[in-house]
């Protein structure tokens, strides 16, 4: 059985849609930032499965700029979570209501 | 017939990981399903003969990310498990698909089409890291350095925002303490 | 010589910019000096110009810049200054002069004196672009400004309920008369395809009499409204709420004339249809008589002399609707020195008696003000046309113009009109500077204007006494511009009518000194006999009209915006319009739950837009992709 693109594009679907999933249901931030790396994960798989079966190299590339904007977003991301951690004791969303208009 | 092996193989290890990462109430397990859906992921870069991305995804995201969250989760109580109040399941799984199916479906709208042509064509005579380091640093070196300075600017980023007041302990200090320290942030 | 030109339009412009930059500061009193000084140089401008046109009888032509282009239409900045505009640039400068230099002293105590010279010099410039253009659109902005600055000026002391009702009454019967000159200017350039003069003039001659009696009726009416005629004369005499220098140049010598300018400059029209000309001749020989009639028995100083403006200008119109274009002309240069010269001879007058109108309450002021009293009595002279003063020479003329065209009505009117203006004029002299000095009831101590004043006034007094000498000059000089001709009477009815008419002047005035001039003249109080007749009180309510309009024009047309407002607009408009910001307001408060502050949610909300917008990309994108298929559907749907 032959494995072809349609078949990598539906497992970067199933993916994305775990992805999204953890995006909405979870509340405590860091696993909020898990979820966050499984979409842009879930995006990779297609780029490179892309790139692959259409022999042009443009998709990898997107595929490790993807992976460095994950990496700054960690770092920053966790750097902002220690931040807010320290003046507020929880990484709770509920707990997050600042912005309530 | 070894590519689909692995193909179903890797894909089903992939998602049963990435579904205890979003469901399971124990961060330490979540960070390890993690981890280990992201190595899974990089055996499919290998399948696909993109052997350095695969390379990068390992090096990256099981050395370098999931070590940084590993550290970052030292910082916060997560040895009890996470209480989670849940809405509607159902609009949240709903949303998620129909998200995803759309997102494919305008991915793969120009291959349908037939109308796409290889921009850098991977050329055959050279291995996969001698074609990426080719495309990288001649049609991509702009973004590549872009790229490098937004890392190098995350970096310093990080450490500014998780090393203030590094020197003292927050669950050393009493309240009172804390009262007072508050007090002086609105001051000022 | 086109410097001058400019000169002479520009620099009332510059004088009233440069006094607008005050507006806002206490008085000062160098804005009056230079606005004053600007004007003269204006003046002394006009004056090089009226040389020059006397030597060499060219008229000056400048095109300044287009104004308009597009298509068929050009209208240009253009100005010409010819016999008809010279001899109105010699008026409006000479009397606005004369008025600037005297409101440095009458408006001496005012808070808004920068402000006044800014409207002052404004309307100079509105009048000078009025004369000088060379086409009828320039002449319409002229028009317009000068009604704005009047509209300004009358409510200047904006905080008097009275004044501002003046102001706008006075603006709203213009707008309705300048509806009037807007339809005849489009019709001018309907039919001839230009608005300047020399080409719509031509082409009149070619437009049959229908159309060119349509035209003559609307910019008459146009007329009506500035020079205050019969039925839009009201505003005149409530505008004398403004300030007296501004009674004097506007409402008396320049504005209320422009009326009378606008049929001298279209002559070339209104000598193509007599029959409208007779009836504008008509129209202002019942001003006069009507007009007069009212200042008979009126009790306001200013409204005595807007009255006799009003009767002045039917006589004008009387002249220029009998073809005397030249003798209206002349009558109105005449009329402006006299006329601005008895107002200002009341704004010493009013001074003195602070801001008393009424002259009963005056007499024996002729002791303290002798040289207003002098000033006022030549002013009066002249006006009521007793030789050898100016009004003799121009209102002899109009009645001269009357007899030889066989209109023996309009000449009797005019000439018994000429008996009313000398007895209201010799009235108004009589009560406020003979008889018993009743002002000492009321504990006023009236006393002389400043000496600068009284010198500012002195060439209108010149021009009072003297411009009978003008008269054959100035025939001469507009002869070509207007076909001016002698008239033809025969040498004895000439002098039986010139003897007449004197003695009849003379009778009048002489009534007047003996009824008011004496010991016996008492305060009136609503109890005398003739005060309760039936013709008294016609008059001094100036016939109804005024309380005609209010009660069937202005209370109709309230009732009716009562109506529309609460009908309406509340119901109608101002419901769809509530209605759609409640609609908005709704869907705010509905919504705003959204907006929980509880990041979850707006994760939530983040994914379902994606996923309307990811839908809408698809839709268009299949849409785009299978078009011809999905026409081919609906046409085959029959749509």
């Amino acid at each position: 059985m032959e494995i072809g693109l349609n078949h990598y594009l539906v497992l970067s679907t199933i993916l994305f849609a775990i992805g999204l999933v953890g995006v909405m249901r979870r509340k405590n931030l860091l696993l909020l930032f898990f979820a966050t790396e499984i979409l842009l994960n879930a995006v990779n798989i297609a780029f490179a499965a892309i790139s692959h079966y259409y022999g042009d190299m443009t998709g990898q590339m997107f595929a490790f700029f993807i992976i460095a904007v994950a990496a700054s977003e960690v770092a920053v991301g966790l750097g902002l979570l220690i931040v807010w951690y320290k003046r507020h004791g929880s990484i709770d969303l509920d707990a997050l209501t600042t912005m309530k208009g | 017939m070894f590519e689909a092996v692995a193909f179903y193989l890797f894909a089903f290890l992939t998602i049963t990981m990435f579904i205890i990462t979003v469901t399971t109430s124990q961060a330490l397990y979540a960070l390890t399903a993690l981890a280990a859906g992201m190595i899974f992921i990089s055996a499919f870069f290998f399948i696909l003969g993109a052997d350095f991305l695969g390379a990068i995804q390992i090096i990256v995201y099981t050395g370098a990310v999931m070590a940084l969250y590993a550290f970052g989760m030292m910082f916060f109580d997560t040895t009890r498990s996470v209480k989670e109040k849940q809405g509607n399941k159902f609009i949240i799984t709903g949303l998620s698909t129909l998200a995803a199916v759309l997102v494919v479906l305008i991915v793969a709208a120009p291959m349908v089409s037939d109308n796409i042509v290889a921009f850098y064509p991977a050329i055959d005579s050279m291995g996969n890291t001698q074609n990426v380091g080719l495309v990288l640093f001649t049609k991509y070196l702009v973004p590549f350095e872009l790229a490098a300075v937004m890392l190098l600017v995350a970096m310093v980023a990080g450490i500014v925002l998780a090393g203030k007041k590094m020197d003292r302990s927050i669950t050393l200090t009493n309240d009172a303490e804390l009262e007072i320290e508050k007090n002086k942030k609105v001051l000022s | 010589m086109e410097k001058y030109l400019y000169i002479a339009l520009f620099a009332p412009l510059v004088s009233s910019l440069f006094s607008a930059l005050f507006t806002a500061t206490p008085k000062k009193l160098f804005t009056g000096i230079v606005a004053s000084l600007l004007i003269i140089t204006s003046f002394i401008s006009s004056t090089v110009l009226l040389t020059h046109i006397l030597e060499t009888g060219e008229p000056i032509h400048v095109t300044m810049m287009t104004w308009m282009q597009t298509g068929g239409l050009y209208i240009p900045f253009g100005f010409m200054v010819d016999q008809i505009s010279v001899t109105m640039m010699m008026v409006v400068t000479l009397v606005s002069s004369v008025v600037h230099v005297y409101a440095i002293g009458y408006m001496d105590h005012d808070r808004g004196f920068n402000r006044f010279f800014a409207w002052l010099s404004a309307f100079v410039f509105s009048m000078m672009i009025l004369v000088m253009s060379d086409n009828y659109a320039g002449l319409f902005i002229g028009w317009e400004g000068v009604g704005l600055c009047s509209w300004g000026l009358i409510g200047f002391w904006f905080h008097k309920e009275s004044a501002t009702w003046a102001a706008n009454e006075a603006f709203i019967m213009n707008r309705i008369a300048d509806l009037g000159m807007l339809i005849g200017l489009f019709l001018i350039y309907w039919n001839t395809g230009t608005l300047q003069y020399d080409g719509a003039f031509a082409a009149f001659h070619q437009l049959p009499t229908a159309t060119l009696t349509w035209i003559g009726i609307f910019l008459f009416i146009g007329a009506m409204g500035k020079s205050a005629q019969f039925p839009l004369h009201t505003w005149l005499a409530d505008a004398m709420e403004g300030p007296t220098p501004v009674s004097a140049l506007i409402h008396a010598a320049t504005m209320v004339t422009a009326g009378v300018y606008l049929v001298i400059r279209s002559h070339e029209l209104y000598s193509l249809i007599p029959h409208v000309g007779l009836f504008i001749a008509s129209l202002g020989t019942f001003v006069a008589i009507f007009a007069a009639s009212m200042a008979l028995v009126n009790r306001d100083m200013k409204r005595i002399i807007a009255y006799s403006t009003l009767s002045q200008l039917g006589y004008m119109f009387a002249a220029a609707g009998l073809g005397a274009y030249w003798v209206a002309l002349f009558h109105l240069m005449a009329h402006a020195g006299f006329k601005a010269l008895l107002f200002l001879g009341a704004g010493n007058v009013m001074h003195a008696m602070h801001d008393e109108l009424d002259p009963f309450k005056m007499g024996g002021l002729k002791k303290v003000m002798k040289w207003t009293w002098i000033m006022m009595v030549i002013g009066s002279l002249a006006l009521a046309g007793v030789i050898p003063f100016a009004g003799f020479f121009s209102k002899d003329t109009i009645l001269e113009a009357a007899y030889s065209g066989n209109h023996m009505v309009i000449y009797g009117v005019l000439l018994f009109t000429a008996g009313l203006t000398a007895f209201y004029s010799f009235r108004l002299v009589a009560l406020i500077f003979h008889g018993e000095e009743r002002y000492k009831l009321f504990g006023i101590h009236p006393h002389e204007a400043y000496r600068f004043m009284l010198w500012a006034m002195s060439p209108l007094l010149l021009v009072a006494i003297a411009a009978g000498i003008l008269q054959t000059p100035f025939f001469d000089m507009v002869e070509e511009a207007l076909n001016a001709h002698e008239y033809h009477i025969a040498h004895g009815t000439a002098l039986i009518m010139l003897v007449g008419t004197q003695l009849f002047v003379g009778l009048a005035i002489l009534y007047a000194y003996r009824k008011y001039a004496n010991s016996r003249v008492k305060v009136p109080d609503g109890t005398s006999k003739m005060e309760n007749s039936f013709a008294y009180k016609l008059l001094i309510n100036q016939y109804y009209i005024p309380y005609a309009y209010e009660e069937y024009i202005v209370k109709p047309y309230r009732e009716l915006s009562e109506i529309f407002w609460t009908k309406v607009d509340l119901k109608v408009v101002d419901a769809t319009v509530d209605g759609i910001a409640g609609i908005i307001y709704g869907t705010g408060e509905k919504t705003r739950d959204m907006q929980s502050g509880n990041l979850s949610t707006m994760l939530k909300w983040m994914v379902a837009g994606l996923v309307g917008l990811l839908s809408l990309a698809v839709i268009f994108g299949l849409t785009a992709r299978y078009s011809d298929e999905i026409l081919a559907i609906l046409s085959g749907l029959g749509v």
